[in-house]
């Protein structure tokens, strides 16, 4: 049970310092690349395809798209709200049945 | 010849850098022509047959199958929704379809990337649905086909299992995105640069973008699947331990 209880911290410690790595990937390029404007890579490919082929038109536009971006972020978060109530969901079944099972 | 050397040392880079797990910018609505969107459609379209077949043999042969397909799903959707800033001055994002290949296949996963694509789609006027076929091969099919690979091969060689899940989601996030370039300079080899000149831009957009982020996935899904396989129950867990 101690060996345990031990072993859970140490794992606590290292997902600890490794969602720091995590936030210092995310922060590095706003501090370094200040001017930037953090658009979508998407965007970048269509202007190098329209740059690259100035006769070419695209043949379909999206069937909808979302009118602001506001909305846009609305249904982004619900994408990652729908995600991460499926993993906790999942994530604690799990564990109540390993409980369960040792028990 | 000094492209390839670039590619090799971003590759050593991600192979020094071990911390310890995705999916992103698809090629947008009407941006392929249409020959070029039919052929991928074609190509796409098996997998999809054999991942739909996949997917029910894994759940009959499972109990808990349907759990770990929720959370290999809902792990999908967070991180192809997490648009993250990179290096270069743009955002992308992971694709999370490492996790569900490396659980369930490499085909299964194709069923789950092709929801998330269509949902984008659809929903988010991000991908397309006439450039469905194109970004099915590369976040659906080519992605997952190296997180597999790699987590097969590793694995049998006694890597420890941190590393080996942080380098399958991880390269096989960045893949994703040398083929997604790749199909846009075979698309579009206009340039002045001819084919090789198109891909070397479309490789700076995409893949070179993506290298914090795949570090990011190859992270997240270390993690992830560090925390299954501890909660995962002797009993029962076939799919788990036959891939394991």
């Amino acid at each position: 049970m101690r060996r345990g209880v031990v072993k859970l911290k140490f794992l606590a410690n290292k997902n600890t310092l490794v969602i720091l790595l995590i936030v210092l990937i995310v922060l590095t390029p706003l501090l370094v690349n200040r001017g930037a404007e953090f658009g979508g890579a998407d965007g970048e490919a269509e202007e190098a395809v329209l740059e690259m082929n100035p006769g070419y038109e695209p043949w379909a536009e999206p069937l909808w798209e979302p009118p602001s971006g506001e909305i846009e972020s609305l249904l982004f978060s619900v994408q990652v709200a729908i995600g991460a109530g499926a993993i906790g969901y999942v994530m604690g079944v799990m564990k109540e049945r390993k409980k369960i099972a040792s028990n | 010849m000094s492209r390839k050397i670039i590619l090799a040392a971003f590759v050593g880079l991600m192979l020094v850098v071990t911390p310890g797990a995705s999916h992103g910018m698809h090629i947008m609505e009407g941006f392929l022509p249409l020959g070029h969107s039919l052929f991928w459609g074609a190509v796409s379209l098996p997998f999809l047959v054999a991942g739909i077949l996949s997917l029910k043999r894994s759940l009959k042969e499972d109990r808990n199958a349907k759990l770990y397909l929720g959370l290999a799903g809902g792990f999908v959707f967070v991180m192809s929704a997490l648009k993250i800033p990179s290096v270069t001055g743009s955002c992308s994002h992971p694709t999370g379809v490492g996790l569900s290949a490396i659980i369930f296949g490499p085909f299964a996963t194709t069923v789950v990337g092709t929801i998330v694509l269509l949902f984008q789609a659809i929903l988010l006027a991000h991908g397309g649905i006439t450039t469905l076929g194109a970004n099915m091969f590369s976040m659906a099919i080519a992605g997952p086909l190296v997180s597999y690979g790699i987590f097969k091969l590793l694995g049998k060689a006694g890597v420890r299992k941190t590393y080996v899940i942080f380098l399958a989601a991880s390269l096989g996030n960045l893949f994703t995105y040398v083929v997604t370039a790749f199909q846009l300079a075979w698309a579009f080899p206009g340039g002045p640069g001819g084919f090789g000149g198109a891909l070397a831009k479309f490789m700076s957009i995409f893949a070179v973008t993506q290298i914090p982020l795949a570090i990011i996935e190859g992270i997240l899904t270390a993690m992830v699947y560090s925390m299954v396989m501890e909660y995962v129950s002797s009993e029962g867990a076939t799919i788990l331990t036959n891939k394991a």
